[in-house]
């Protein structure tokens, strides 16, 4: 066992750190206040990342990318959550699922994606399959040899920057013993394909400038050349792919945690009532106390989830574990800071209430807590049989 | 040209410092360290010159505890070619005084033989604004203090110097020490790719006694303390307001 960092991870974290300090910090007010990341900024904060040699650093080496370990990124990743997601989106990490692109995908989608040129969204939530992907009514059906499709998607993060998107549509339906099931393929989408449109979504309290949008398919017609993976194997690359994304909500919530929880530290120890230090306070210590104990506990969770993936073993309970702790203990400790804070904390003067809202999404998205509660059970008693 | 810039490991300047109780210095166990911002600065200007094919290598030298090892990582990552660890001391809380390190680097010159040593201004921890004077003086070089741009042409260096008032412009012989200041460049971060090659490159490690220096203190420290507190301020509403209360205090 051995706990520490090397080198080499150490000035990760510390260059990814200084990054988010020197270049995201700055712009967070203006971003929270607008609701929108100027394009110019956006554009630089991409520039500055490609040169640096961090943007798709989640990719291997020989398409381009620096090979991170599962670890490494995670780490990244980490660093990154202190930062607002509206700008850190810009610190390119395209979805590894583009890994499963073959002959000319690579050289229109994985390529251009990992140099920074095109950049992508991932499309399964519709209105009436949140948790349900499969319960999807997006559908494609085939006419002249094409696939003609047909439905919506909504919560499309990052759809607004996209210049391509990654859509998990169905193809069929098979009769089984437990009642229909529909197949899912997954297409690749390009921005102003004829039937396709981008519209705007709703306004998230969350993560203010990081936009969700609305997707339509209106008898969109796509060929076989666009599909990633292979017909009707979308949950084979959704299984192979999405699971690690779980992950890096996990790392997101323990890095704004612990830069939520300096602020706690840091005013208790400075704001003075009935004559001295609120940290005087059990009361208010405690909470300090408790906060980094269930930090620390989320950040090794998430990191052994990171580790069990670098060494190849089964990772899918300890990871759907580290995202339902990490998000529920960023509920916690945001919801504590504020309660340190008193009166302050709910005003727009500090962060924190920023770091509150933003929170709330943390259990909903890439697999409500209700879901990875039932993956981890799954596993659990699936081989009882129970 | 080699370009010689010696790193110091300094407690980082975002760290709210802390004296030890017992008031001999400050608490350095379990802060965290980093390279000297002036340091830094030199770093980045070295590896400028070297992009601009005005020098040739880059070598990075620190002077202090085993940990220092990673500042001069941190050297390597941004593009310091290769790294020379003089470990001095055991305990973090050991400073090894500036006539002692203008000493191991005067012998490391010998050695090195570069035609420029560029070292930051002075460390943020202690503030000494010594050691590349004083290695002047021990290597019987020109010097340059508080850069705020180099020009280096041959056999000369333009120096732009930030002194009380204005700016000074001298120029002065190679091979030369210059000492940097804030404004001469902005540094930067250390790309993915170096951070991975920089455990590849040369780290020798040595002792003070490999260079015949005694490293033993000259100073005493009688006492350290921390600053006193600063009375609140107030806010005012207007300019008037803010006229009056100057009037007030006597200080219009
Ligand atoms: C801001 C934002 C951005 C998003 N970005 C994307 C994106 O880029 N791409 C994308 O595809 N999706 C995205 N999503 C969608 C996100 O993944 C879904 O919101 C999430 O999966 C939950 O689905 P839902 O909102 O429809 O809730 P529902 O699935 O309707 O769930 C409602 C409630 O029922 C509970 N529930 C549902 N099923 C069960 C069950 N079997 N057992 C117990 N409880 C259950 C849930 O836990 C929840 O509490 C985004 C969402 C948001 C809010
Ligand atoms: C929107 C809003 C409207 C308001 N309207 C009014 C108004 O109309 N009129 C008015 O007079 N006030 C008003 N208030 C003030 C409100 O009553 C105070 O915010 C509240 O009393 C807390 O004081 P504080 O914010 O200064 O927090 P603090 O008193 O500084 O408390 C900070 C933290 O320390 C904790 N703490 C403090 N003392 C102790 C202790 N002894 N033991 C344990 N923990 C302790 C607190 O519980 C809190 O978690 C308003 C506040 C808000 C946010």
């Amino acid at each position: 066992m051995h706990f520490g960092l090397s080198e080499e991870q150490e000035m990760i974290v510390s260059t990814v750190r200084s990054f988010v300090e020197k270049e995201i910090y700055p712009h967070e007010a203006e971003v929270e206040r607008t609701g929108i990341v100027p394009h110019e900024l956006g554009l630089r904060i991409k520039q500055k990342c490609i040169d640096l040699g961090f943007y798709a650093c989640n990719f291997p080496e020989e398409v381009g990318g620096a090979g991170l370990s599962h670890m490494d990124f995670t780490l990244v990743e980490r660093e990154l959550g202190r930062g607002s997601m509206a700008l850190t989106h810009f610190f390119g990490r395209p979805q590894n699922i583009l890994m499963a692109c073959e002959g000319e995908q690579r050289e229109k989608y994985l390529l251009p994606a990992v140099r920074g040129d095109r950049m992508d969204a991932l499309a399964m939530t519709e209105p009436d399959a949140g948790s349900d992907v499969r319960g999807m009514k997006c559908q494609a059906v085939r006419s002249g040899g094409d696939w003609v499709v047909n439905g919506s998607k909504h919560f499309i993060s990052g759809a607004e920057h996209a210049d391509f998107f990654i859509v998990f549509i169905a193809t069929g339906v098979d009769e089984t013993p437990k009642g229909p099931k529909k197949r899912i393929t997954c297409f690749l989408v390009d921005r102003g394909h004829p039937g396709f449109e981008v519209r705007d979504g709703y306004n998230s309290v969350s993560h203010k400038g990081y936009k969700n949008c609305i997707l339509t398919f209106d008898d969109c017609r796509l060929p076989d050349a666009q599909v990633l993976g292979q017909v009707d194997g979308g949950f084979e690359v959704m299984n192979e792919w999405l699971y690690a994304t779980r992950l890096t909500v996990a790392a997101f919530c323990v890095g704004r945690a612990r830069r939520c929880f300096d602020y706690a530290v840091e005013y208790a120890a400075e704001r003075k009532q009935f004559g001295q230090a609120i940290a005087k306070f059990q009361g208010v210590s405690f909470q300090v106390a408790d906060m980094i104990t269930e930090i620390d506990a989320a950040d090794w969770l998430t990191l052994a989830g990171a580790w069990r993936l670098d060494q190849g073993l089964p990772a899918n309970r300890e990871i759907a574990s580290a995202k339902l702790h990490a998000s529920e203990m960023l509920a916690r400790v945001t919801d504590t800071t504020l309660q340190i804070f008193g009166g302050m904390g709910l005003m727009d003067d500090f962060p924190i209430e920023r770091f509150w809202r933003d929170a709330r999404v943390e259990r909903i998205w890439d697999g409500t807590s209700e879901i990875q509660r039932h993956i981890i059970s799954r596993e659990l008693f699936r081989p009882l049989g129970a | 040209m080699k370009v010689l810039v010696p790193v110091k490991r300094v407690i980082d300047y975002n760290v709210k410092v802390r004296v030890k109780a017992d008031g001999s210095g400050v608490d350095l166990a379990n802060v965290k360290m980093s390279m000297n911002p002036f340091d830094e600065i030199a770093v980045e200007e070295a590896i400028r010159l070297k992009e601009a094919g005005k020098a040739t290598e880059v070598v990075a030298v620190s002077i202090g505890v085993k940990q220092n090892q990673e500042t001069l990582r941190t050297a390597l990552a941004m593009g310091a070619d290769r790294a020379i660890l003089v470990v001095a001391a055991d305990d973090v809380h050991t400073d090894i005084e500036p006539l002692a390190v203008a000493k191991i680097l005067a012998a490391i010159v010998k050695e090195e033989e570069p035609g420029l040593v560029l070292a930051g201004k002075q460390a943020i921890d202690n503030d000494m604004n010594a050691t590349g004077q004083m290695l002047s003086a021990l290597l019987g070089w020109s010097q340059g203090t508080f850069a705020s741009e180099v020009d280096i042409d041959g056999d000369n260096a333009k120096v732009t110097r930030e002194v009380d008032g204005g700016l000074q412009t001298i120029t002065v012989k190679m091979p030369t020490i210059i000492t940097v200041d804030l404004r001469l460049n902005e540094p930067r971060y250390a790309s993915l790719p170096n951070i991975m090659k920089a455990k590849r490159k040369p780290l020798d490690e040595k002792t003070p006694g490999d260079y015949g220096v005694d490293v033993t203190p000259r100073l005493t420290v009688v006492k350290t303390e921390e600053p006193a507190a600063r009375a609140a301020g107030i806010k005012v509403g207007s300019v008037d307001e803010l006229v009056a209360k100057l009037k007030e205090a006597g200080a219009v």
